[in-house]
């Protein structure tokens, strides 16, 4: 029974690592996807090229292969090893390893939001515009008055797919060594030669994601008070 | 000097032009439509009035000030966007916002004019957030009477999707009246609606009349424009091909197209009574 404890203990701080990596990933993607949107739809022909490429670039390549890239910056282009970058910033390595998996992971889910954020906002009929401008709003004002509520409703299921594979992908984090949900698992079972530790991981993913699930569905349900 | 004055306003789009050269003067408290087949300008002539399209060459006035072309380089977007408050617009799809209800609808953009001016009276902090709170009161009151006066006093708390289409043009109608533009434009009003939900917009686009509201009505109801019309403009390949009193275009048409126009739109609407 003890075993017990000591193992859900290992898992419960694996999976907070597993969501705090998941709520940066978010927070920071949401706005700087929804900024790479803009970009991507920008009359600035180069900057929309380059965010084009970048989501190709991004897109066309495994996540766990950008994390390792990233960690790899700092020692191989600007020749400052990890160590001494973790001592310049006052933070462990271990600190470090998570700070570099959060950047992949937020550039990765940016990209992804972005193409979701297009689709939504080209979905939007030219109308709504035309309106807002006739009424004396400013583009700014459109947007944010009137397209960007009617948006968020039209890619919420998009995106609640794309927040839900989140969940999972956090266990990429491990090729780095961060201790998220999977890999705390891994650890218990080598440790104690036993498999349950997975089981228990299993359960963790499907509580945390059922009740994702829900929260969104209940989200979804708030914004449809209206037909499109 | 007339209080609109429209001179020779050319658009084109790509290669195909779509306005030749139109003019016309019309006085305050005027009731203009612009009839014609589709594809001969009359939209493109209205999108131009209202800045959704930026014409090619011309110019409009209003009451003596130029409003088209803009002169000042400085500053263009803010003044156009001061500028096109100078009319209203009422679309064919009525294109209100889905996420509001009717009255919010309407008071939306008299919220965000009354959030510019006290900007521009540079109030800040508290004295700011006071006098907007007031303002947004005395808006919502006004949008209520409109809305009471295209007749959905009941339908204020609902959203446009719990609307009939009738209904969802007169809160178009309500929304354009709120920021009490000088000119009120009107694009097919009722040419996305069932044809017994026609008779309520064109009742209150009546009711329009009767107050006295400057208006110009694109339109492929003859009866209704000749019936609330001053002038009737005929417009054919862009230009202006005849205009007149409602009984000069429709009894004695000087022109062979606007003849032939009227033969087929009358021969049409005997096709849906046979």
């Amino acid at each position: 029974m003890e075993q017990f404890w000591d193992i859900i203990i290992e898992l419960t701080e694996g999976f907070g690592n597993t969501l705090l990596l998941f709520a940066v990933t978010l927070v920071f993607a949401f706005p700087l996807g929804l900024l790479l949107a803009f970009g991507s739809m920008s009359k600035f022909k180069p900057l929309k090229w380059f965010v084009k490429v970048l989501i190709w670039v991004i897109r066309g390549t495994p996540l766990m292969l950008q994390i390792l890239l990233v960690s790899f910056i700092p020692q191989y282009v600007f020749h400052v090893p990890t160590k001494e970058l973790a001592a310049a910033l006052n933070i462990t390595i271990n600190t470090t390893m998570f700070l570099f998996v959060a950047l992949a992971f937020v550039i990765n889910y940016a990209c992804y939001f972005s193409e979701i954020y297009r689709a939504g906002i080209e979905a939007i009929p030219v109308g709504q515009y035309e309106a807002g401008q006739v009424l004396g709003l400013t583009k700014n004002q459109i947007f944010s008055k009137i397209v960007l509520m009617q948006v968020i409703r039209r890619i919420l299921p998009p995106m609640s797919n794309e927040i839900i594979t989140l969940v999972k992908d956090t266990s990429l984090a491990q090729i780095l060594g961060v201790i998220d949900l999977l890999n705390a698992a891994k650890h218990a079972v080598n440790h104690y030669v036993i498999l349950t530790p997975f089981v228990y991981a299993t359960i963790f993913y499907l509580i945390f994601n059922g009740l994702l699930t829900l929260l969104l569905g209940w989200i979804e349900k708030k914004l449809s008070y209206y037909k499109v | 000097m007339a209080f609109l004055e429209v001179k020779d306003i050319y658009k084109n789009f790509g290669e195909t032009q779509v306005l030749k050269g139109v003019s016309f003067d019309m006085e305050k408290g005027e009731v203009f439509s612009i009839i014609g087949s589709s594809g001969n300008g009359k939209t493109t002539l209205l999108r131009c009035l209202n800045f959704l399209e930026v014409a090619d060459g011309g110019k409009i006035t209003v009451d003596g000030e130029q409003i088209f072309p803009i002169d000042a380089e400085g500053k263009k977007r803010a003044k156009v966007d001061k500028k096109r408050l100078t009319f209203g617009m009422v679309f064919q799809n009525f294109n209100l916002f889905p996420q509001y209800t009717a009255l919010k609808n309407i008071t939306l953009a008299m919220d965000v004019r009354s959030d510019n001016l006290l900007k521009a009276q540079n109030v800040k902090g508290a004295e700011k957030k006071r006098l907007l709170k007031e303002a947004k009161e005395k808006n919502e009151e006004t949008a209520k009477q409109i809305l009471t006066r295209v007749g959905l006093e009941n339908k204020m708390g609902n959203y446009p999707c719990e609307l009939s289409g009738g209904q969802q043009q007169r809160v178009a109608i309500a929304r354009a009246l709120a920021l009490s533009p000088d000119i009120l434009c009107f694009d097919e009003p009722t040419s996305a609606l069932d044809p017994e939900l026609t008779g309520e917009v064109l009742k209150v686009i009546k009711q329009l009349r009767d107050e006295g509201r400057t208006m110009i009505i694109v339109t492929h109801e003859m009866e209704f424009a000749k019936n609330v019309s001053d002038k009737i403009i005929f417009m054919a390949d862009g230009v202006i091909e005849e205009m007149g009193t409602p009984a000069q275009i429709f009894d004695a048409p000087q022109s062979e197209k606007t003849r032939a126009f009227l033969s087929r739109s009358n021969e049409q609407e005997a096709g849906y009574d046979a």
